[in-house]
């Protein structure tokens, strides 16, 4: 799923990439941003464990239900998955899973952490730059703050990648980050290796409310869109500029002046990063109509939308999001806070599968994200007793498989296939019963939660702010 | 689907419904293979006799269906509000910052049309606590039925405390309980000196006519103040307040409780919580934790769980559960959702299957805190409840896309 040249795009936090050079004399929108970007931070070396997980019922998220199977993890992948009694493998240890389930480690597609940490402040409160309502050149990245105590809650909840998003008061809001949850210092090292780049639109409500209560654009539904259009239109033509440069570029003899290359634009690169199908479009959409108007704004501008977030009328229009592979990231049955959540229902993400698009649960909360597997099995049930079409399998690629496609990093995270990730979770009863806890969770290999330990906090907010009963 | 309907409305006639083959939920723990007999508003015994149940109408439960009291949501909005950011729809608070209004009845904005009401139901529920916000003293908390047309008759109790808040203010904690301290203090002068209050012969008094009066049955120990407080340090200087005052107090949130959980236990005052947080979400939290409710049930403090949310409050058995989860037994979980609150608010007869108690129950087709477990029936007041909604009639609509061309 991974195109060549969105592995271009990003730094990579751990593999330097080998095309990270930048062309000799030309400027491309890829080599922009990794070229010479290597993380100041390095990611820790980390242990990576060689374990076999064993007595276990294995849901691989990719099919298959293996009720006496084990999963075998080494050099942080994923090196076996099967049915019966582990194998002797040299200096691997074994993980009895005590009858528990194995599943691939979750993934949510739409967080604030980091961005609006826990405890809630006014001096952390990063997630929206809500002094314009097209700011498509400010980063995630650069707002998350790596000692929020929700990651590590995250984390014991069995997730192990997450998309970090800018909030929805702007249209264009910003920049995505997809991340690996491991502890570190800055933000960069967290970045997911070779995911690609995303950006975080908004339709319906929120802008036209942030921005109509101070009497500016855009105050309607119809400013939205007038919006948006224009950031993409005003980016289309200097997406022109770059390859009419590009072009001339090519073709220049070195005994004549060279071609200008135009000048850079922060907010419009990404905008061209989304034209020229690079950036993943994640747009926070509620209602049906609006979610139409942004079909037709995409169709205009010849771009595809990788998912509709808080799609909660995506059931309205589920046959043409199969048809347009437009992935739907909701809650299991947040409704009503406002209007255009009016006609959320309990069921849309078993009818969002039953069409053949792909469902996805998010969490939008730190609360939510902690136990993701409970929205899910919440979302499932809720199908499975209207007698709607789904399985067992499917609703655990709600939080699994489908956001990995979301997020453009399906080739490596969200099934337990060989070659892939050992991002993995070890549970100590079904994930889809309220009582089930993750027992162990393993991102790259290494064990980032086990509940037999009692762990030091990785936030530097909470150590040494324990107290005694 | 036909059947189903046909079924539900037999029930719903029937004066008598004797229910079996499912395990009971009782206050003397679960009860394999009983039988539960409901007439008119009223349960009617486990196991009666035979010539009680002549007439009634026989329910036999699927295999592995589980009967409980219908569960009691003690700290929400429904029927309060219908669009959160939509003003005109919300009526849960008085909307006068820091102000002392303990005669507001949110009772008198109940609507019991609200389209949240049958989706709450969904979930089991057949009582919900209706609770005012806002200001120092928000108001009074009501008890209603989840059924009924109008106010009148799902309005079981119209006054189960005066509800208050601590924290999140701009001025000290300090200042708050100053205000709470004088404002009871008062209340007691004006019980003593009513003839001189009325003469004008008195000082200013802290409140105003209506709402000293309304505080008159927290002073005397009648019904709760029920305070929000998050932070052990609140929660302890408003447990002083009540042993100085004699009032008795609910405490709500709760999020650092289980630091004073020996405290609570002597004082019998009941926590209010919600399992599913765990921060820290403000710095009033940062020592909460997945235990909080077993550590506090463990130490004799009475526990009573809340999704503390109106659109979902449907969502109490996943909260149940997830007190299970963090450590708390599961019957003092469904106590938590049923019996307890019904006797933090006074609710006589209600939250227990056994003979003369409100005919509430719900039956699940398995363990009441699984989302795998359906709600098959729901009984309020001994009214048979139709389980649906305009969710389902959503579905139903889009149930089939209109095809294209």
């Amino acid at each position: 799923m991974l195109a060549p040249t969105l592995f271009l795009f990003v730094s990579c936090a751990t593999t330097p990439s080998p095309t990270s050079a930048p062309p000799a004399e030309t400027w491309s929108l890829g080599s922009h941003e990794a070229a010479g970007k290597e993380p100041i931070e390095r990611s820790p070396s980390r242990a990576q464990e060689s374990v076999i997980i064993h007595n276990a019922t294995v849901l691989t998220a990719a099919g298959q239900r293996i009720e006496s199977g084990h999963v075998v993890l080494s050099e942080g992948r994923i090196q076996a998955v099967a049915e019966g009694a582990p194998p002797s493998i040299d200096g691997a240890t074994l993980l009895d899973a005590e009858g528990g389930f194995v599943t691939p480690g979750l993934i949510d597609t739409h967080s604030h952490l980091g961005v609006y940490p826990s405890p809630s402040s006014r001096a952390h409160s990063d997630g929206n730059e809500a002094t314009s309502p097209t700011t498509p050149g400010v980063w995630a990245e650069h707002s998350f703050w790596p000692q929020d105590p929700g990651i590590q809650r995250a984390v014991a909840g069995g997730v192990t990648s997450m998309q970090v998003l800018p909030g929805s008061a702007n249209l264009v809001g910003g920049r995505g980050v997809i991340l690996q949850l491991l502890p570190t210092r800055g933000s960069r090292a967290m970045r997911f290796p070779g995911a690609p780049e995303t950006v975080k639109m908004a339709c319906g409500e929120n802008p036209k409310r942030v921005y109509g209560s101070r009497n500016s654009t855009p105050s309607t539904r119809m400013g939205n869109l007038r919006g948006q259009r224009s950031a993409f239109a005003s980016a289309q033509r200097l997406l022109e500029d770059w390859e009419r440069y590009e072009h001339d570029a090519a073709r220049h003899r070195g005994d004549k002046p060279g071609p200008q290359a135009p000048k850079r634009s922060l907010d419009e690169e990404t905008l061209i990063g989304v034209l020229r199908g690079e950036i993943l479009p994640q747009v926070h959409c509620y209602r049906a109509d609006d979610m139409l108007s942004f079909l037709q704004l995409a169709d205009e501008f010849g771009f595809s939308i990788r998912s509709f977030h808080h799609a909660l009328e995506a059931y309205k229009i589920r046959d043409i999001l199969a048809e347009k592979e437009v992935s739907v990231s909701t809650w299991a049955d947040w409704w009503g806070f406002k209007l255009e959540a009016y006609d959320g229902i309990p069921h849309n993400a078993a009818l969002v599968a039953e069409s053949g698009a792909r469902a996805i649960i998010h969490s939008d909360s730190s609360v939510g994200i902690q136990r993701l597997n409970q929205e899910a099995a919440k979302a499932y049930y809720s199908g499975v007793h209207a007698g709607l079409n789904v399985d067992e399998n499917e609703a655990l690629r709600w939080i699994t498989a489908n956001p990995a496609w979301a997020l453009g990093i399906d080739s490596e995270v969200g099934t337990l296939e060989t070659g892939k990730r050992g991002d993995v979770v070890v549970w100590n009863g079904h994930p889809f019963s309220h009582y089930s806890s993750a027992h162990v969770v393993f991102i790259d290999g290494v064990r980032v939660h086990d509940s037999a330990t009692n762990p030091s906090p990785w936030s530097d907010f909470l150590t040494g702010q324990e107290v005694a009963q | 689907m036909i059947g189903v309907l046909l079924f539900a409305s037999s029930l719903a006639n029937a004066d008598c419904t004797l229910i079996a083959g499912g395990d009971l939920v009782t206050p003397e723990g679960r009860v394999a293979g009983a039988t539960l007999l409901l007439e008119g508003q009223t349960i009617h015994g486990i196991n009666p006799d035979a010539s009680k149940t002549g007439a009634c109408v026989e329910l036999d439960l699927p295999e592995g269906s589980v009967v409980t009291p219908a569960f009691i949501e003690a700290h929400t909005s429904l029927g309060l509000v219908e669009v959160g950011l939509e003003k005109r729809t919300v009526d849960f608070s008085s909307n006068e910052a820091d102000k002392v209004r303990a005669a507001l009845r949110v009772a008198d904005a109940y609507n019991p049309h609200s389209s949240l009401i049958p989706i709450a139901r969904l979930g089991g529920l057949s009582t919900a606590i209706l609770v005012p916000s806002g200001g120092l003293i928000s108001g009074q908390g009501a008890a209603v039925d989840l059924s009924g047309t109008s106010q009148s008759a799902a309005t079981v109790r119209g006054s189960v405390g005066v509800y208050a808040h601590m924290g999140g203010r701009d001025g000290s904690r300090a200042q708050t309980l100053l205000r709470l301290r004088e404002l009871i203090d008062d209340t007691q002068t004006y019980r003593q000196q009513k003839r001189d209050w009325q003469r004008d012969a008195l000082r200013p008094l802290a409140a105003e006519r209506l709402d000293l009066e309304a505080m008159l049955p927290v002073v005397d120990g009648e019904v709760p103040l029920v305070l929000s407080a998050e932070r052990a340090a609140d929660i302890e200087a408003t447990l002083r307040l009540a042993t100085e005052t004699g009032i008795r107090l609910v405490i709500v949130g709760g999020s650092e409780a289980w630091l004073l959980a020996d405290e609570l236990a002597q004082a019998q005052v009941p926590v209010i919580l919600d399992p599913l947080v765990y921060g820290p979400g403000s710095f009033e939290q940062v020592h909460a934790r997945a235990d909080n409710a077993a550590l506090l049930h463990k130490a004799g403090v009475p526990v009573v769980l809340s999704t503390f949310s109106s659109h979902n409050a449907r969502n109490l058995r996943q909260n149940a559960a997830n007190a299970v989860r963090g450590g708390l037994p599961w019957e003092t979980a469904i106590a938590a959702i049923t019996a307890t609150p019904a006797e933090v608010f006074g609710l006589s007869n209600q939250g227990r299957l056994e003979e003369g108690n409100v005919a509430n129950v719900a039956i699940f087709s398995g363990d009441p805190l699984e989302p795998s477990s359906k709600l098959l029936h729901l009984w309020i007041r001994g009214e048979a409840i139709a389980l649906t909604s305009r969710q389902d009639a959503l579905l139903e609509k889009y149930r089939e896309l209109p095809s294209a061309p």
